[in-house]
C-alpha cells in the first residue's frame, strides 16, 4: 500500500506544501474513518489516479487569517488565481469570497469552493451521471456527457455551479489546454462547471491555484486518510486543527456532508476589526468583453444587443 | 317508431360530426396558416438559440430556469384533462361523458408533445439528449419524468385511438366516395377491419376498459414526478411534501378548465349544440369547482405552514411572493384563478355555457401564472448572502413559448379536420340507451351527481 503511486503523489504534496521533516512522523496517525461513510459515485468514468488507495481530500477555511484581501487592496486572490489558472469564463467565481455579518453588527469574509458534498445533492440528481464522485472524494463533472439540462444548479444548495451560457469569450492560450474532467479548460459552451478542488494539481501532489495564491494562507488543502493538512507554509494535524479551531461547516444541517470546514474569524490575525469598513475589490476576467450579460437582438441583421442586468454578490 | 326516431338522430349526428372532414371554409385554412406562421418564428427563435447559446434566454446562473419549464409545467397539466378525466368518467359510467372524452383525450396527446418538447429546448446540448437512454440513471427524477411521460403519452394515444376504431371503419364507409385516395387508404389501414361484429364489440369494449383503469394511475404518476423535478431539491418553497398531491390537483384543474375552453369553441365552430348541451358544461363545471376548493385548501395548508415558522430562506420566499417583485403575478393568479371563477361558477345568474367559458379561460391563464411564481421566485431566492436573482424573459423565450401554444392549437386544428372530433358510436350507443325520448342527448343525461350516477 505505501509502495504505490499514491504514496508517491501524497509524499510528493506534502513535501511541495512544506518541504518536510517532521511530517514522517504524523504519518502513521489513524485516518478519520470518514472515506467509508462517502457515497459511493454513481459512476465514474474518469477517476484521479488508478489506484485502490483513496485520498479523502477537504479542505479548511481559517477565517481568523481571512480579510478578503481588503487589508492588501487588492481583490480576493483565491478568486482571482482560479479564474487565472482555469481560464474562468466571464462572471464565474468558482471560489466566491461573500461577505457575512458578525452577531456582534461587523462583518467577516467568507471564501465559498465548492464543498465537494459527500451526500451531494447535484451527484444524486443528474440524469446521465456527467457528475460524479471520483475515489477521492471530489465532485466532477464530464463536460463531454453533460446534457445542459442545471438541474444539477437547482439541487446545489451552495449555488456552486455555473452555466456556460453561450460559448465562452476566452484567452487563446485556454484552447491549448487539454480538457479533462479534473481540469475542465476551455470550458465548452452548454455545459455546467465549477471548482474541482483542482483535482488535475492534486493528482500531481500539489496545491490548488486558490490554496497557492492566497497571501494570508487562509486555505488548507487537507486528506482524511493522511490526517494533514497544508496551506503552503505549515502542515497540521487535521483532526486536531478542526477540533481545536470551531470547526463547522456552512449549513450542517441540510446533511449534505460538505468537505469543506470553516474556522470562524474576521481576519484578526492580520489585525483586521470586524468593523472595518474596507470592501472587497472586484475580480476581473482580462478576457472578458461583457457577452456574458448580452443577449442578441431579434434581427440577424442588425447588432442589436441588449444588455440586462443579473444578481451579482455585492 | 322508436327505432326510426333513433336511426334519424344517428344520420344526423354522422352529418354534423362529419362535417368539417369534408368541407373546409376558407376561414379555416387563413387560421391554420397564421399558426403555422407562429411556429415558423418560434423555431426561428429555436434556431438563434441554437446558434448562440442559452445566452440568448434571461436565463443566468442564479435563475437557471425558466418560461421553458413554466411552460413544460404548465402542458403536462393540462395533459391531465384529458385521459384521466375522461378515465375516470368512463370507469364511473357517468353517461354523459360520451361527447366529451374524444375532445379530452386528444388535449392529452397534444399536450404531452408539445410539453414533453419544453425540457429538450431547455438543455444546453439538445444533440445529446439520446444520452438519456445510452447513460440514464433511475436515481435522477428526470428520469422518472422520462419513463411516466412517455408511459402518459404510449397509453394515452392507445386510449385515443381505441374508441377511435368504429368511427374510422364509419369513415372508411361513408366517406370513402368523397375523400381522396391517401385518406381513403389512411382510415382502411387504421380501421384495422372493424365490422362492427358484437365480438369485435365486446373485445373493444374490455380493451378500453382497461386502459381506462391503466391510464389512471399512470396519469397520476406523470404529475407527481413532474412535482418531484422541484421538491426533490432543497430550496425554499421546493422542498415540500405536498407537492406530487398539489401538482395532480392543480393539473386536473387547469385540466377541466381546457376541456371547457376546446368544448366551447368546436361547439361553436362546427355546430355540435345538440351533443354538446349546457348540462355538460354546468357538469364540468362543477367537477372544475370540486378541483379548485381542493386546490385552494391545498394552496392555503401550503403557505401558511411555511408563513407560521419563518424559516429564513422561507420568508424571503414568502416576502418575493406576496408582497416583493412577484406579488403582482401572485395575487393575479389568486384572483383570476381562485376567486373570480369561483365566484363563476357559484352564482348561478347568467347564461351558463359562457358564464363557465370565461372561468375557464381565467383559469388556465391563472394557472399559467402558478406556474411560473412556482419555478420562478424560489430560483430568485439567494441561498448564499447575495441579492435576490432576476429573470425577465428574452423575446427568444417568448417566441418559443408562443410557437409552443400555437403548434398545440395547430394540431388540435389538422386533426379536426382527420378524425371526428365527438365519438359518434359511443353517443349514439348513448342515445338507443336512453331511447324513450330522441329529441335532444340533454334530455337523456339524468341530473345527478355526475360522479356518484350509475347506469
Ligand atoms: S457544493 Fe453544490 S456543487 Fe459542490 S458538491 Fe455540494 S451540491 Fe455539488
Ligand atoms: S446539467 Fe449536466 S451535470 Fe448537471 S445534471 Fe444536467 S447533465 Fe448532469
Ligand atoms: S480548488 Fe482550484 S478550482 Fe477550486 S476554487 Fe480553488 S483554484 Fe478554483
Amino acid at each position: 500500500m505505501e509502495g504505490d503511486n499514491k504514496g508517491l503523489n501524497r509524499r510528493e504534496f506534502l513535501k511541495k506544501s512544506l518541504g518536510a521533516a517532521g511530517l514522517l512522523a504524523i504519518l502513521g496517525t489513524p485516518a478519520v474513518p470518514l472515506l467509508s461513510q462517502r457515497k459511493a459515485s454513481a459512476s465514474a468514468p474518469h477517476s484521479a489516479s488508478g489506484n485502490k488507495k483513496a485520498h479523502a481530500w477537504c479542505m479548511v477555511i481559517d477565517m481568523k487569517k481571512c480579510d478578503g484581501c481588503t487589508g492588501l487592496g487588492v481583490p480576493p486572490q483565491c478568486t482571482q488565481a482560479c479564474i487565472m489558472g482555469h481560464y474562468a469564463p466571464e462572471g464565474m467565481k468558482w471560489i466566491e469570497v461573500y461577505e457575512q455579518k458578525l452577531p456582534g453588527g461587523g462583518r467577516f469574509f467568507q471564501p465559498t469552493p465548492c464543498y465537494q458534498c459527500e451526500n451531494a445533492p447535484c451527484v444524486n440528481v443528474c440524469p446521465v451521471a456527467a457528475t460524479y464522485h471520483n475515489e477521492d472524494g471530489i465532485v466532477l463533472i464530464d463536460h463531454h456527457r453533460c446534457i445542459g439540462c442545471r438541474f444539477c444548479m437547482a439541487a446545489c444548495p451552495y449555488q456552486r455551479r455555473f452555466f456556460n451560457w453561450g460559448t465562452p469569450k476566452l484567452p487563446p492560450e485556454a484552447a491549448l489546454a487539454e480538457y479533462s474532467p479534473l481540469y475542465p479548460v476551455p470550458a465548452i459552451k452548454g455545459t455546467v462547471i465549477k471548482c474541482m478542488f483542482c483535482a488535475h494539481f492534486l493528482r500531481d501532489g500539489k496545491l490548488p491555484y486558490c490554496v497557492a495564491a492566497c497571501p494570508r494562507k487562509v486555505l488548507y488543502m487537507g486528506d482524511f486518510n493522511e490526517d494533514l493538512a497544508s496551506n503552503g507554509a505549515e502542515v497540521v494535524k487535521l483532526s486536531k486543527f478542526l477540533d481545536e479551531n470551531n470547526a463547522y461547516r456552512y449549513k450542517e444541517a441540510l446533511g449534505t456532508q460538505p468537505r469543506v470546514w470553516y474556522l470562524p474569524g474576521h481576519g484578526q490575525e492580520f489585525g483586521r476589526e470586524a468593523e472595518d469598513p474596507r470592501e472587497l475589490k472586484p475580480t476581473v476576467w482580462p478576457w472578458a468583453d461583457g457577452s456574458y450579460e448580452r443577449r442578441r437582438g431579434v434581427w440577424p441583421w442588425k447588432e442589436s444587443d441588449i444588455w440586462t442586468w443579473e444578481a451579482r454578490p455585492k | 317508431m322508436k327505432a326510426r326516431a333513433v336511426e334519424g338522430f344517428n344520420q344526423r349526428l354522422e352529418r354534423t360530426v362529419f362535417s368539417p372532414l369534408t368541407h373546409t371554409t376558407k376561414g379555416y385554412y387563413a387560421f391554420v396558416l397564421l399558426l403555422m406562421a407562429i411556429v415558423a418564428w418560434g423555431l426561428y427563435a429555436y434556431v438563434t438559440q441554437l446558434r448562440y447559446g442559452l445566452s440568448m434566454t434571461g436565463m443566468r446562473n442564479v435563475v437557471m430556469w425558466g418560461l421553458y419549464l413554466v411552460n413544460f409545467v404548465f402542458f403536462i397539466g393540462i395533459s391531465h384533462a384529458g385521459t384521466l378525466i375522461s378515465a375516470i368518467l368512463r370507469v364511473t359510467h357517468a353517461g354523459w361523458r360520451t361527447p366529451v372524452t374524444r375532445m379530452a383525450e386528444l388535449i392529452t396527446v397534444v399536450a404531452l408533445m408539445v410539453g414533453a418538447l419544453m425540457p429538450l429546448i431547455d438543455l444546453g446540448h439538445p444533440e445529446r439528449v439520446w444520452y438519456l437512454i445510452a447513460y440514464g440513471r433511475f436515481q435522477s427524477p428526470l428520469m422518472w419524468d422520462i419513463v411516466s411521460i412517455t408511459s402518459y403519452l404510449t397509453g394515452s394515444l392507445i386510449y385515443l385511438y381505441l374508441p377511435l376504431i368504429p368511427d374510422i371503419a364509419l369513415m372508411r364507409d361513408r366517406l370513402g366516395r368523397t375523400s381522396s385516395a391517401i385518406k381513403r387508404k389512411l382510415y382502411t389501414f387504421l380501421a384495422l377491419g372493424w365490422r362492427n361484429t358484437p365480438e369485435q364489440r365486446h373485445r373493444l369494449e374490455k380493451a378500453i376498459g382497461i386502459m381506462a383503469l391503466t391510464i389512471i394511475p399512470i396519469a397520476i404518476s406523470v404529475h407527481t414526478v413532474v412535482s418531484f423535478v422541484f421538491s426533490m431539491t432543497l430550496r425554499p418553497g421546493w422542498d415540500s411534501t405536498v407537492f406530487g398531491i398539489y401538482f395532480v390537483i392543480g393539473a386536473i384543474f387547469s385540466g377541466i378548465a381546457s376541456i371547457l375552453i376546446v368544448m366551447a369553441i368546436f361547439r361553436k365552430f362546427y355546430h355540435l349544440e345538440e351533443y354538446l348541451t349546457e348540462k355538460h358544461f354546468r357538469y364540468l363545471g362543477y367537477l372544475m369547482l370540486t378541483t379548485l376548493l381542493i386546490y385552494l385548501y391545498l394552496t392555503f395548508g401550503e403557505y401558511l405552514t411555511v408563513g407560521y415558522k419563518l424559516e429564513v430562506e422561507e420568508k424571503h420566499l414568502l416576502e418575493l411572493l406576496m408582497l416583493g417583485g412577484n406579488a403582482a403575478w401572485f395575487w393575479l393568479f389568486v384572483v383570476t384563478s381562485l376567486i373570480i371563477p369561483f365566484l363563476l361558477i357559484v352564482i348561478r345568474r347568467g347564461p351558463t355555457i359562457p358564464r363557465m367559458v370565461t372561468a375557464a379561460v381565467l383559469i388556465n391563464v391563472g394557472m399559467w401564472i402558478k406556474r411560473f411564481v412556482i419555478v420562478i421566485p424560489s430560483l430568485q431566492v439567494p441561498l448564499m448572502p447575495f441579492d435576490f436573482g432576476a429573470y425577465t424573459p428574452t423575446w427568444v423565450e417568448w417566441s418559443i413559448t408562443a410557437g409552443a401554444f400555437a403548434a398545440f392549437i395547430l394540431i388540435f386544428a389538422l386533426f379536426a379536420k382527420l378524425m371526428p372530433l365527438i365519438s359518434i358510436w359511443e353517443v349514439a350507443e348513448e342515445a338507443e340507451k336512453r331511447a324513450p325520448s330522441v329529441a335532444e342527448v340533454a334530455e337523456r343525461t339524468e341530473v345527478g351527481l355526475p360522479l356518484i350516477k350509475r347506469r
